[in-house]
């Protein structure tokens, strides 16, 4: 463990520290943003009411809208001269999100970083290859500083030129690779298609760090056999601070919640109302320590389940399910409920298919429509017009089966679905711009 | 004889046919015959180069799926009633053709059939069975006259 005082606190012990940083960073909110002020007041909530964990309920959520509303600044409680760093989400949607760090912040960053480092069982003998994009996204400049913080040598290639990637895993000597999953298996490919003498036992890859989008269980084992490697998945989301809210550890099952700085509840999406552990919902986040951005309550979108395990690793960090997927990518087909990593799951477990897939959905008439475009790659392709046929039929057979859905399967171009080096765009609902 | 043959997976839509067919040309692969399938989605690019292995390259080093297979090549003579005959041999031995396409160009006063099989041999087999000459090399290319 990067901090055993830490992750291996008793629960009793962690609640206190939750509780009394809580109370810190509430009234650190209301006193330093107009808007937490003004939200707080309208829901007749004051921080000195907050006196357990238990009163959490009663303070008023942050939405993804806010911080739009407050672009770019409005959300930082320090003046701007003390925020050293900032990081934005895209803002394909709307107005970019903006987070801001202090030189703190940034300490804490790295730090939980770090700590999911070592979980993974890297140390500072490791060479991290760290793919992540460099720039406004959070995911290069957090892997580099947590590595750094870790003290490994730290090799800030950024994401893109696969060609490149894989010539420095031989030259460097690269022994943990920083990406997202699907990246990941951009490599793959390239090796196996275009480089047939490389072999990837010759490198001394052996661990992947991969976050920032939902990938399934079927696609660790994916890549941990064509990889050769061990995956584990790292989370976090920029709202919070970025990669490192959470982490895998040796059992591969569910990730450690870095709890000390991120207090986290699950709600009913729905309804608002915290659900108790075990149950699922939408993981809500209040930041602990963060000073330039606060975050009190953050609606994350994202759906998981809080459990505690007596996990064999030692941490007593409460885990939170690897995300299985948004509530707003929640796709209702026809009155089904489907999320596009169920998609991903049912391809998978296909021969030969990989999880290059595009899910879209249109509306025709009153009917809801879908449609999925799987890559053919050689693995799957047939001279026989049949064999593709009975291929795209199996994958449908295995859509109404196993989803109780009833789409259009479409073969299309190996490399036609657009790759993504940042995150990968699974679905493209035409309903929406009704 | 066996003859290799490539195939391609094509999105059917304008243009795409394109991109491995420049992928040939630009490697200077010669087509010598070719037949395309299609569905409302996608197409079958099945094709005879005069260069399989560097055909094959250059469509790999495209990103283009494709497919290598031995197809069988049967000449017969260019007159009616022979294909009849020579698909005889094959409803004899209840051999089903997957697909079958023929060379463009007569050869000498004969036409070269393509055809292909899920086992090749036992298509070569009730070939000879019938009396046909499956050993003699069929100058496929035949550019060269």
């Amino acid at each position: 463990m990067f901090n055993k005082e830490i992750e291996s606190m008793p629960k009793k012990k962690m609640k206190e520290l939750q509780l009394e940083r809580l109370k810190w960073s509430v009234n650190h909110a209301y006193n330093n943003v107009p808007f937490y002020k003004k939200k707080f007041d309208a829901a007749g909530f004051h921080p000195d009411q907050l006196k357990s964990l238990d009163d959490m309920k009663r303070i008023p959520f942050l939405t993804k809208q806010d911080m739009r509303d407050n672009y770019p600044y409005g959300l930082f409680a320090v003046p701007l001269n003390k925020v050293v760093r900032v990081h934005a989400s895209s803002g394909t949607t709307g107005n970019a999100t903006v987070v801001g760090y202090t030189k703190s912040d940034v300490e804490v960053f790295s730090e939980v970083v770090a700590r999911c480092l070592v979980a993974y069982g890297v140390n500072e003998n490791d060479v991290i290859q760290n793919a992540y994009g460099y720039g406004l996204f959070t995911g290069g400049l957090g892997l580099h500083y947590g590595a750094e913080k870790l003290g490994a040598l730290t090799v800030p290639i950024s994401g893109g030129n696969t060609p490149r990637q894989i010539m420095l895993f031989k030259d460097f000597g690269t022994t943990v690779l920083c990406a997202t999953s699907s990246y990941a298996l951009n490599i793959a490919d390239y090796i196996e298609t275009k480089m047939p003498d490389f072999k990837i036992e010759s490198t001394k890859l052996r661990v992947g760090v991969f976050g920032a989008e939902p990938w399934s269980e079927a696609m660790r084992t994916e890549i941990e056999k064509r990889l050769k490697i061990d995956a584990y998945d790292i989370y976090g989301l920029s709202e919070v601070i970025g990669p490192g809210v959470s982490c895998e550890c040796s059992e591969k099952s569910g990730l450690h919640v870095h709890e000390d700085h991120f207090y986290v509840e699950i709600i009913d999406p729905d309804t608002g109302e915290v659900l108790p552990e075990g149950t699922k919902g939408e993981i809500v986040y209040t930041s602990l320590t963060k000073e330039a951005f606060p975050g009190i309550r953050y609606r994350s979108r994202d759906i998981s389940m809080l459990y505690h395990d007596n996990c064999s690793c030692g941490r007593t960090l409460v885990k939170m399910e690897k995300v299985s997927g948004r509530t707003d990518d929640m796709l209702i087909i026809r009155g089904v409920n489907v999320f596009p990593s169920q998609i991903e799951t049912v391809l998978m477990a296909i021969e030969g298919t990989e999880p290059h897939y595009q899910i879209i959905v249109d509306r025709k008439g009153s009917m809801d429509d879908i449609e999925v475009m799987v890559e053919v790659n050689e693995k799957v392709f047939s001279d026989e017009l049949k064999a593709l046929n009975n291929l795209s039929k199996n994958i449908a057979d295995r859509f109404r089966s196993v989803l109780g859905i009833t789409a259009k399967v479409t073969l299309v171009e190996s490399q036609t679905i657009p790759r993504s080096e940042g995150k990968a765009v699974r679905v493209i609902d035409k309903r929406k711009s009704d | 004889m066996n003859v290799t043959q490539l195939s391609v997976f094509i999105s059917n839509k304008p243009g795409h046919l394109q991109k491995a067919l420049k992928a040939l040309a630009d490697e200077n692969v010669n087509i010598v015959t070719l037949i395309i399938s299609e569905t409302s989605d996608y197409g079958i690019l099945r094709m005879i180069v005069d260069d399989s292995e560097r055909g094959l390259k250059a469509l790999r080093e495209n990103n283009i799926t494709c497919s290598v297979n031995d197809v069988l090549a049967l000449e017969i003579d260019d007159r009616p009633g022979s294909l009849f005959n020579a698909l005889d041999a094959f409803a004899k031995k209840n051999l089903n053709i997957e697909y079958m396409y023929a060379f463009t160009e007569k050869r000498d006063g004969r036409a070269v059939m393509i055809f292909r099989f899920e086992d090749i041999e036992a298509a070569k087999n009730a070939l000879a069975d019938s009396g046909y000459n499956i050993v003699r090399k069929i100058d496929l290319t035949g550019e060269k006259k």
